[in-house]
């Protein structure tokens, strides 16, 4: 897996400067061409807002801009000589958290923005309770808004023991913390020479060295879910997909599930021609010793073998305006495999604020929960902490089609 | 062979054009002969090899075309043996389902109405599209799997969530979806990844003499579509063009740039964005795109 590619979100509370500091990033690695500055200061001075908004680098929808708020994740791209970044940057505001989910699904490393001067909001919490959920590991956090208290080392002390406590509680890894402003710049990309107290990394060197490409990977087995069935010319048929878990080689003793067939792999080609093992993260198609009515929704896998169930436990983040509880029908997609499904029960939500779990019988919008699922079809399944790709669901309302909920398979424990 | 940062990029299209023809009826492919469209193609290809492209392409035809394009347009769907479905905005325009802007007027806008139709006339449910995000703010904000209502219409304050890589493609009849497998590439990224893999490109892309004359700061090729105009003067540069469009409102770019090393080279050291340099329909106002986009626009 590629690691001169780092995929990280930022995330936070509204008003807290997300899109301010990503707008610092970009302008001061110089990733802006000349037009889209002079745009950006254009509408700042058309709306009033002083000679350069930097949150209107990424808020680029006519209502964000009205209303000052980030309504939908904006996607970015930065280089530096060390890297490539591709940023998502995420709402803060709690009617959007579908959207900030979304940003932080893919994401290796979630940069927190949080405003110093006021401590770790709610808001905050939900944000870093979603992103640990969803399996990021690694935090980057800008304490930001010290020039307001003129650089005061106990308002940043105290936020840093904040932090570190929720961190460890939610399973992070220890968050590299970083006092900075991100309306002047200091600590963003250059150090600023306004404090004393701090001799850490800026923002920008504590990305280039954060670890990347860990959504892919993580698994002792190596899982082929099957996209595609291609037809070779001489009859045989090879399957198509994009290999997560851990590398597939020739070679390999693998299984097909959910039929139960011991297989071995015996020829391989990624979109670069034949090879003798790929990495997770590429798209190859295999061809394999058995014939069998393999096809789309089945996996093929190495040890240790995903679980074949009916019935699946897991932790869900609601998304729908009407609440979700027992009984309901809807339609669950698990990697390449999408199956009727039956929510047989609502057993508890998170309280993001304590960090607890408390007995519910039903999540409204944006809860966070855990429930059991019984589906149509037996799916392959792997626990989410150890697989992101085979532990990881979707639930989508069969009369819209909307995605309504975000499933990790396993139930989530707190320290 | 290690992988680097094209090969996920590669590997992420290709995942995304497969689960897009499986969970989608009628998919369609919009190629518009520029470079992100040919790499599009370039992808599908290597999706479903040996097998054939198993969806047509689709091209939305202002009428206000370069030759050279139509010319690599016509190549490429012979070569691949590929279905090509000409959605035209002349037709449109005679039978009177949008207002005729006039001989010289600009046509990117009507493009809308002919593709929306050519979507509805086919009962396509799905569009890919070589759209990237770098290229726009209001294109930054949208999905890789984006939701179109029976309008044809993008709403970008109600967008589906979109987890992991669990693009979900579903949707009710007369609605559809466009799919940007191309999302997370840059400029940069495309051009560094036609060169590795040799995409064939129509040869606009590459500097070249011609006669061009300069309005509202661009420099656009003298031809059918655009002539002098209050006292703009003929002139002769080596020009090339940075993206494809309509050719009364696509500009060039004043370059010596006739390889993909020096192609690359120049975009590496520019200081104006693609479509800043090159495209007047994105100057009317702070949000045209999103405008556009909003009416079903590419």
């Amino acid at each position: 897996m590629a690691t001169d590619l780092l995929r990280f979100a930022t995330i936070g509370s509204v008003d807290d400067g997300k899109s301010t500091l990503v707008g610092r990033l970009l302008v001061d690695t110089r990733q802006l061409f000349d037009d889209q500055l002079a745009a950006v200061e254009a509408a700042s001075q058309k709306r009033g807002v002083g000679d350069l908004d930097l949150s209107f680098v990424t808020d680029g929808l006519r209502a964000e801009r009205e209303q000052g708020i980030t309504i939908d994740v904006a996607y970015r791209y930065a280089a530096t000589p060390e890297r490539k970044f591709v940023i998502a940057d995420c709402p803060g505001h709690v009617q959007y958290t579908a959207n900030m989910a979304t940003g932080a699904s893919n994401a290796d490393v979630a940069l927190v923005v949080l405003d110093a001067t006021a401590g770790l909001k709610e808001q905050t919490r939900r944000h870093l309770c979603i992103a640990g959920l969803l399996g990021v590991r690694h935090l980057i956090v800008a304490a930001n808004k010290m020039d307001l208290v003129d650089w005061d080392e106990a308002t940043f002390r105290a936020v840093e023991k904040d932090v570190n406590d929720v961190a460890h509680r939610l399973g992070f890894d220890t968050p590299i913390i970083v006092p900075v402003s991100a309306l002047h710049g200091d600590n963003v990309v250059e150090p600023s020479y306004l404090n004393t107290w701090y001799d850490g990394p800026t923002v920008l060197a504590a990305l280039n060295s954060a670890p990347a490409g860990a959504w892919a990977s993580s698994h002792d087995g190596a899982r082929l879910p099957i996209q595609w069935v291609l037809r070779q010319p001489g009859g045989g048929r090879t399957y198509a997909g994009m290999i997560n878990g851990s590398t597939l080689s020739v070679g390999q003793k693998v299984r097909l599930l959910p039929a139960g067939v011991d297989t071995t792999i015996v020829g391989i080609r990624g979109p670069r021609g034949s090879m003798d093992s790929a990495e997770p993260g590429l798209s190859v198609d295999v061809d394999i010793a058995e014939d069998t009515s393999a096809g789309r929704g089945d996996v093929l896998a190495s040890e240790p073998f995903p679980t074949v169930t009916n019935e699946i436990s897991a932790t869900v983040c609601w998304f729908a305006d009407a609440p979700l509880s027992a009984g309901q029908r809807l339609r669950l997609k698990h990697t390449s495999h999408s199956t009727p499904a039956f929510v047989d029960a609502v057993t508890s939500v998170v309280d993001v604020d304590q960090l607890s779990l408390t007995d519910a019988e039903q999540l409204v919008r944006n809860e966070i929960g855990h429930v059991t699922i019984t589906t149509a079809d037996p799916l392959s399944v792997d626990d989410y902490r150890s697989n992101r790709v085979g532990g990881s669901f979707v639930l989508i309302d069969e009369k819209s089609n909307a995605t309504v909920a975000a499933g990790m398979i396993g139930h989530v424990t707190f320290a | 062979m290690a992988t680097d940062h094209l090969d996920i990029l590669e590997s992420h299209a290709i995942f995304i054009i497969r689960e897009v023809v499986a969970e989608c009826e009628r998919p369609v492919l919009l190629f518009s002969g520029g470079k992100d469209s040919a790499v599009l193609l370039h992808l599908a290809t290597k999706a479903f090899a040996p097998n054939k492209i198993p969806f047509p392409v689709m091209h939305v035809d202002t009428g206000h075309n370069f030759q050279e394009v139509i010319d690599y347009r016509d190549e490429r769907v012979d070569t691949l043996g590929l279905q090509l479905v000409v959605a035209s905005v002349q037709e449109a325009i005679d039978k009177g389902r949008v207002p005729d802007p006039g001989p010289l007027g600009m046509r990117n806008r009507l493009q809308t109405t002919a593709l929306l139709d050519a979507i509805n006339a086919h009962k396509f449910d799905a569009a890919f599209g070589g759209a990237r995000r770098d290229e726009d703010k209001a294109r930054a904000k949208e999905r890789v799997l984006s939701f179109r209502d029976r309008f044809g219409q993008w709403d970008p304050r109600a967008q589906r969530p979109e987890l992991w890589q669990l693009y979900q493609g579903k949707v009710n009849p007369g609605e559809h979806l466009r799919a940007f497998p191309l999302s997370d590439w840059t400029e940069l990224d495309v051009w560094n990844y036609i060169r590795r893999e040799n995409v064939p490109l129509p040869t606009i892309y590459f500097a070249h003499m011609r006669p061009v004359i300069k309005r509202d700061d661009m420099w656009l090729s003298v031809g059918d579509f655009v002539h002098p105009q209050h006292g703009e003067v003929i002139e002769r540069h080596m020009v090339r063009f940075r993206t494809v469009g309509d050719a009364s409102c696509t500009g060039a770019v004043r370059s010596s740039a006739d390889t993909l090393d020096a192609i690359i080279k120049e975009i590496e050291t520019s200081n104006v964005s693609e479509r800043g340099a090159t495209r007047a329909d994105d100057r009317f106002s702070e949000t045209a795109m999103e405008d556009r986009k909003r009416e079903g626009y590419f």
